[in-house]
C-alpha cells in the first residue's frame, strides 16, 4: 500500500525525523490560507499523487508570494498530471502539499529495502540526490553505497559512520544528525512495516540541517491487519474500481492495458497466463488470482471487475483443478456467467481433476464458450476471439 | 528414495484445529502422511479425529511422540511465533504453508534460524510431497506418482501443472518442494538442487521460478558449477509490469532487478533446458532425460 508524500511527512513529525513544515490543501483558498500561516519567504505547492516524477510534469512549484500560491495551486489542483509513473493518460490532482521552501546546499538520496538476498533491512545511500535513483544505479552504480542492518543488533552508530562515509557528510554536527536520522528511520520502518522508504532529496540546508525534502513510503500488505493508522491513509481515489472491487473479495488483481480479460488460480499460474497470452501474440487486460477456493462467489465477483473494464474484448478462464475439482469449478463459471450475461468471447482451459466432468458441464450449459485443452491453445483461441476472427 | 520426507517421517500439524489445519491434515491422513500429533495452544489434551492427540506446545508434542517434521497453518499474525517455537524444539523440518506473513516477522525468524538445526520451508508455499509415501501440504494429492524427477518451485498450481504434464506423460516424481511466494523464505533454490543432485533416488528437476528477487540467477551459478543431473526451467511473471506484486508477495520487479529475461539469460547460459512456455514442462523435461 502507498500513501502520499503528505501523508508520510506528517509520520516522519510524529517519529522526530526533520522534514519541512506543511500542510495539506483540497482547495486554493486552503491553499493560501496555509501560506498565510506558514509565513515563509518561499513557499512550496507540491501534487498528491501516487506517482513520482511530479516535478518534471509540472505538479511542484516554487512560490515567492501568496498570488504565487494562488496561481500555483489553481493550476495544480484539478490538473491531469502526466509522468513516467501514471501512464499517457496521467493521474488527476485533488490535493496539493503547501510547505515552507528550503535553504537547500546539496541533495543526497537515502532509502530503507528489504534486501531479499540477505534477509535483512538495508539502507541505500548516494550523494545524488533529486536524481532517479535507477538512473544513477544505470550510470555511476560506484556512486552507490548499501549498508545491511541485521535484525539482532539492530541499528548501531557504526552503520551512522558508514552511512556518513557514502554520503561524504565530514562535519561532526552533520554526522550527528545523520547517525540520529538512520537510528529513527530504521525503527520507523520495523515500527509502521514498511515495504520501501525513501528520501530523494534528502537536504543538507544552508543552515548545516539535515531534512526530509521527500517522503515516499510503500507499506507491506501483509502487515496492514496491525497498522491501523497506516491503513486510515489510503487513498480510493488513487487505485482503480477494478482493485478497490477486488480487495472487497480478496481477489489478486492488477488492471493492465490489453484486451484479454484473465481469470486464474494461483499467483504463478496467472503470471504464465499473461506470458502466453503476449506469446500469442496478444495482450492482457488483467492479472487477476481467484485463489485456491475459487467458488460461484469469487468467480461471479472476478468477472464483474473484468468486465467492468472497457478495454476487455475476450475472456481466459485458466483454472487447474487440484484440491477444487474441475466439475464444481465448472458450474461456478457456468453459474457465473449466466448471472453476468457475459456478451464477449468466453474461453475456458480446465485441467486436472474431473476434467471430463467438467468439460462436459460446460459443452452442454447452452453458453457460447469456447472450450480449450492446453496452456497454448488457449491463449491461442483467446487472442483470435480478441482479434473478432 | 526422496528427500526430506519419507513413508516414514513423523508429523505434527501447528494449528490442526483450524479450518485449513483440519482440512488438510484430514487430507494428508488420508494420503498415507504419519500425522501423529497436533498442537494448538490452549487445546492440550484434546484429540483431533479422536485419536491424534493434540498438544499445547511444539516441546511437549515432539517428546511424546517422536514428530520430527512440523506442518504449520498457523494464521500469519501468529505465525512467526509459532515457526521460532518449532525451531526451538529442534524440530528437523518445518513446513509453513500459511500465507500472508508480514515481512518484517520474516527477517525475524531468519536471524533466528542461524546456527540452528532446523530447516524451514515456505512460508506460502504448497508444502513438500514424496509421491506414494508422505504428502506434508495442501496439493492435490492424486496427480502425482512416485518416480525419480524432482519439481521445485516459487508458485503452488504451476507446480501442480509441471506434475501433472509429467504424469500424463508417466514420468513420476522423487519429491516436489514448493519454497513459497514470499521475497523472504526459509529454503532457496540452491538448497534443494543441492538434495536432488545427491539424491540417488533423482534424475533431473523441472525448477519453476518467477519474477522478483535474484534466487533463480543463484540457482544458474550453482547449476553451472555443481550439478550435473538435468536441469529444466521456466520462469513466470515476462509479461508482467515493472513495480506491481503479482499476487505473490515476492513477485515484483523493482529497481530495473528481478525480471524474467534476465533468470531466463542466467539460467540458459548455465546450461539449464529452458521451457518459453508453461505448457511445455513436461515435453521439454522428457526430451532432456531421452524420454
Amino acid at each position: 500500500m502507498n500513501i502520499h508524500e503528505y501523508q508520510a511527512k506528517s509520520l516522519f513529525h510524529k517519529e522526530g525525523i526533520p522534514a519541512p513544515q506543511g500542510k495539506v490543501a483540497f482547495t486554493v483558498e486552503e491553499a493560501v490560507a496555509i501560506a498565510k500561516e506558514l509565513n515563509s519567504p518561499v513557499t512550496v505547492v507540491k501534487a498528491q499523487i501516487h506517482a513520482g516524477g511530479r516535478g518534471k510534469g509540472g505538479g511542484v512549484k516554487v512560490a515567492k508570494n501568496l498570488d504565487d500560491v494562488k496561481k500555483y495551486a489553481t493550476d495544480i489542483l484539478g490538473m491531469q498530471l502526466v509522468t513516467h509513473q501514471t501512464g499517457p493518460e496521467g493521474r488527476k490532482v485533488r490535493k496539493v502539499l503547501v510547505e515552507q521552501g528550503s535553504n537547500i546546499e546539496k541533495e543526497l538520496y537515502l532509502s530503507l529495502i528489504l534486501d531479499r538476498e540477505k534477509s535483512m533491512i538495508s539502507f541505500i545511500a548516494s550523494t545524488e540526490g533529486g536524481m532517479d535513483i535507477e538512473e544513477v544505479s544505470a550510470h555511476h552504480p560506484e556512486k552507490i553505497g548499501t549498508v545491511a542492518v541485521d535484525p539482532v543488533t539492530g541499528f548501531f552508530p557504526f552503520h551512522g559512520r558508514a552511512l556518513c562515509e557514502i554520503l561524504g557528510l565530514k562535519d561532526p554536527d552533520l554526522q550527528k544528525q545523520m547517525n540520529d536520522i538512520g537510528s529513527k528511520l530504521y525503527k520507523f520502518f520495523l515500527k509502521y512495516d514498511c515495504a520501501l522508504l525513501e528520501i530523494n532529496p534528502l537536504i543538507i540546508t544552508k543552515e548545516k540541517k539535515l531534512m526530509a525534502l521527500d517522503g515516499k513510503l510503500n507499506f507491506d500488505d501483509n502487515a496492514l491487519f496491525r497498522q491501523k493508522e497506516v491503513v486510515a491513509f489510503r487513498d480510493l481515489d488513487e487505485e482503480t474500481k477494478g482493485e478497490i472491487e477486488a480487495s472487497k473479495y480478496e481477489l489478486a488483481y492488477i488492471s493492465l492495458d490489453g484486451e484479454i480479460g484473465c481469470m486464474v488460480n494461483g499467483a504463478g499460474l496467472a503470471m504464465a497466463t499473461l506470458d502466453i497470452i503476449q506469446q500469442a501474440g496478444g495482450s492482457p487486460a488483467n492479472f487477476l488470482d481467484v485463489g485456491g477456493g475459487a467458488d460461484k462467489e469469487k468467480v461471479t465477483a472476478a468477472f464483474k471487475i473484468i468486465l467492468s473494464d472497457p478495454k476487455v474484448k475476450a475472456i481466459l478462464v485458466n483454472i487447474f483443478g487440484g484440491i477444487m475439482k474441475c466439475d464444481v469449478i465448472a458450474e461456478g463459471v457456468i453459474a457465473a456467467a449466466r448471472e453476468m450475461n457475459i456478451t464477449v468471447p468466453l474461453v475456458v482451459r480446465l485441467q486436472g481433476t474431473n476434467v471430463e466432468a467438467g468439460k462436459a458441464l460446460l459443452a452442454s450449459s447452452g453458453l457460447k464458450i469456447t472450450p480449450a485443452d492446453d496452456l497454448k491453445d488457449a491463449a491461442e483461441k483467446a487472442v483470435r476471439a480478441a482479434k473478432g476472427a | 528414495m526422496s528427500i526430506f520426507i519419507n513413508k516414514d517421517t513423523k508429523i505434527l500439524v501447528q494449528g490442526i484445529t483450524g479450518k485449513h489445519g483440519s482440512f488438510h491434515a484430514t487430507a494428508c491422513l488420508a494420503y498415507g502422511s504419519k500425522i501423529v500429533a497436533g498442537v494448538t495452544p490452549g487445546k492440550g489434551g484434546t484429540k483431533f479425529q479422536e485419536n491424534i492427540p493434540i498438544f499445547d506446545s511444539v516441546r511437549a508434542a515432539k517428546e511424546k511422540t517422536g514428530a520430527t517434521v512440523s506442518m504449520l497453518f498457523v494464521p500469519p499474525a501468529f505465525a512467526a511465533d509459532a515457526i521460532a517455537e518449532a525451531v526451538e524444539a529442534e524440530l528437523d523440518l518445518v513446513v509453513a504453508i500459511t500465507e500472508g506473513i508480514p515481512v518484517a516477522d520474516m527477517i525475524k525468524v531468519k536471524g533466528f534460524l542461524k546456527g540452528r538445526k532446523t530447516r524451514l520451508i515456505g512460508p506460502n508455499c504448497p508444502g513438500v510431497i514424496t509421491p506414494g509415501e508422505c504428502k506434508i501440504g495442501i496439493m492435490p494429492g492424486h496427480i502425482h506418482k512416485p518416480g525419480r524427477i524432482g519439481v521445485l518451485s516459487r508458485s503452488g498450481t504451476l507446480t501442480y501443472e509441471a506434475v501433472y504434464q509429467l504424469t500424463q506423460r508417466g514420468i513420476g516424481q522423487s519429491t516436489c518442494v514448493g519454497i513459497g511466494g514470499d521475497p523472504v523464505n526459509g529454503t532457496n533454490f540452491i538448497d534443494v538442487l543441492e538434495l536432488y543432485e545427491r539424491d540417488p533416488g533423482t534424475d533431473g528437476v523441472i525448477m519453476i521460478g518467477e519474477i522478483g528477487g535474484t534466487a533463480e540467477e543463484s540457482a544458474a551459478d550453482y547449476i553451472k558449477k555443481g550439478m550435473k543431473k538435468p536441469v529444466v526451467a521456466f520462469i513466470a511473471g515476462s509479461a508482467a509490469p515493472p513495480g506491481r506484486r503479482m499476487g505473490h508477495a515476492g513477485a515484483i520487479i523493482s529497481g530495473g532487478k528481478g525480471t524474467a529475461k534476465a533468470k531466463f539469460d542466467a539460467l540458459r547460459a548455465a546450461g539449464v533446458h529452458i521451457c518459453e512456455s508453461p505448457g511445455d514442462l513436461g515435453a521439454t523435461l522428457a526430451k532432456a532425460i531421452g524420454k
